[in-house]
């Protein structure tokens, strides 16, 4: 591979070209608020605007029980299946596959055709009742990056004689579950934390049409109304995610594990 | 498999008991949605059996909007298929220093994350009609982007924004099955006498080829499903088949639920196809790439 080099180096440099140059742009655009200099205004603004305190501390409760639901969910049954039931994997990971076969839009299309005020199960009914199903809407859109997550953190420990070892001291189910497995897994549960996190942030659709005060919806507002404070939350946006995808380096083993599929 | 001898004596029956908050989840949340609606689009108002709603998904306007997210969706699927497996190809076998490679990982796993309403901010700075990019091809190159005919809310400018998260998550799902190529192989083809371009030819694409394909049937139906980044972007301009949707949800624009639910029905047969070829391919691959 000798000559080949010089086509590297382009396509890598035509990459962070085109990657870079949006970021650039939108850095560049965000600062220009005020006239005639660079300042940070338009984060000023942004930050101290009480609609993205609130937007965003409301997405953040919500990521943060999407996480908790998540891995309540999903720990027990990749166990159960690694150790007792392998025959059902194969529909496990169907199921977990779903969210990414169904696009979002067709899922929360049929939440709000199922669950409406009048239904069996009116989750619409109230506030807190529509703020549950968009944390369980949620839950489905982090399932195969979550489930994935926590089943490579388990093949990568010998579940088996962990759980014999825990029953023969006498531990019950409880405390093999989360005080001898949790505890081996965290690094891939962290993984697909810290994804879940980045995902429900920045998640659009499940709350525009739930209509929920999220920070996806706040989003939008701000960038059908307003020039330069949309590129700061962009700014913001992009950070947010780096730390996340960081935070994963740091306690995983890369966001490529997290991913489903790969 | 592993089912041990002291197993055996003890099945568990909490084990079943476990699975059921997974299972229940699964039904209430994602398939009885999904089925409701693929059986209201073939019902009527009335709730009887038709294929009414089917054969109205064939008026222009319905017809047109699928087309232009199925020419999106190829477009930014096949572009980015491609240029990420020219990025994935030289940071892992292209000989540029190691740094390069970890680098692209972790800003390939951020960029594929960046998608939705920020992503669209971003590229309205670069390329709107007050982007830096525009405003610096007028200026200093005398080049009206606009002028030309580019518009960052159309067609192009679309496949242009996906290509963001496109390209990153070809290269995350391709740099593995790059690592598989076995240095053995190109050392037999070389010794047996082969050119780079026979060893391309006949061994490396035919082992690479499910991936690639399937990773770039997985980009289509990525894009496919998108709503968040065309909406901030062109707001409901743009007649492609998830803003219709959304617009349906929103305010019943189709007057007539059921055919938002073959809409629905529609998106689900489109993304499952591809998404089901991909698995299948990449089932596939494996045999070659472990």
């Amino acid at each position: 591979m000798k000559g080949s080099r010089f086509g590297s180096w382009l396509a890598f440099a035509i990459g962070t070209l085109y990657f870079l140059v949006p970021l650039i742009s939108t850095l560049e655009f965000s600062m220009r608020m005020r006239r005639g200099e660079y300042s940070f205004e338009a984060y000023r603004v942004v930050l101290q605007d009480p609609r993205f305190q609130q937007s965003f501390l409301y997405s953040t409760t919500l990521a943060l029980a999407t996480i908790a639901i998540g891995v309540l969910l999903v720990l027990p049954t990749a166990y159960i299946i690694r150790l007792r039931l392998p025959k059902l994997r194969p529909i496990v990971e169907f199921i977990t596959l779903l969210p990414l076969v169904v696009p979002a839009i067709v899922i929360v299309f049929g939440y709000l055709r199922i669950y409406n005020s009048s239904s069996w199960l009116p989750f619409t009914a109230s506030a807190w009742a529509t703020d549950l199903l968009l944390t369980f809407g949620y839950v489905t859109l982090s399932l195969p990056y979550m489930y994935r997550a926590v089943d490579s953190g388990l093949r990568a420990i010998d579940v088996r004689t962990l759980t014999e070892a825990a029953e023969s001291l006498g531990a019950g189910w409880p405390t093999i579950l989360f005080k001898v497995i949790l505890p081996n897994v965290r690094s891939g549960i962290l993984s697909g934390a810290f994804l879940t996190f980045a995902i429900v942030i920045g998640e659009f659709v499940f709350a525009s049409l739930l209509n929920r005060p999220a920070f996806g919806p706040y989003l939008q507002l701000v960038g059908a109304n307003r020039a330069y404070e949309p590129a700061a939350l962009a700014i913001i946006a992009f950070l947010v995610t780096w730390a996340c995808m960081g935070l994963i380096q740091v306690f995983g083993r890369g966001p490529r594990s997290a991913r489903p599929s790969l | 498999m592993i089912a041990g001898a002291g197993q055996a004596k003890r099945p568990l029956p909490l084990a079943w008991i476990g699975l059921i908050p997974f299972f229940a989840f699964a039904v209430l949340f994602m398939l009885l949605p999904a089925a409701y609606l693929v059986i209201g689009s073939f019902q009527d108002t009335a709730g009887n059996f038709t294929l009414d709603n089917l054969a109205r998904l064939f008026q222009p306007n319905i017809l047109s909007a699928y087309w232009i997210s199925i020419r999106i969706s190829a477009a930014s699927a096949m572009l980015g298929a491609l240029l990420g497996f020219f990025l994935a190809y030289a940071a892992v076998l292209g000989g540029l220093p190691a740094w390069i490679r970890p680098t692209l990982m972790t800003f390939s796993g951020v960029a594929s994350n960046f998608a939705g309403i920020p992503l669209a901010f971003a590229f309205l700075a670069t390329l709107g009609r007050t982007g830096l990019v525009t405003w610096l091809l007028a200026t200093y190159f005398g080049f009206n982007l606009y002028a030309a005919g580019f518009n960052l809310l159309s067609f192009w400018g679309l496949t242009l924004t996906y290509l963001y998260f496109q390209i990153p998550l070809m290269v995350l799902i391709l740099t593995p099955a790059l690592d598989g190529l076995k240095r053995e192989w190109r050392e037999a083809s070389e010794i047996l006498g082969a050119s780079r371009w026979q060893y391309w030819r006949h061994v490396a694409l035919p082992v690479l080829w499910p991936s690639i394909l399937g990773t770039t049937l997985l980009l289509f139906a990525n894009s496919f499903g998108a709503v968040a980044t065309a909406y901030a972007l062109t707001g409901s301009s743009l007649n492609i088949v998830t803003i219709l949707l959304y617009a349906q949800i929103r305010g019943d624009v189709l007057h007539d639920p059921h055919l938002g639910y073959a809409l629905a029905l529609g998106m689900i047969v489109i993304t499952g196809l591809s998404n089901g070829v991909y698995l299948w391919l990449r089932a596939r691959s494996e045999r070659w790439l472990r």
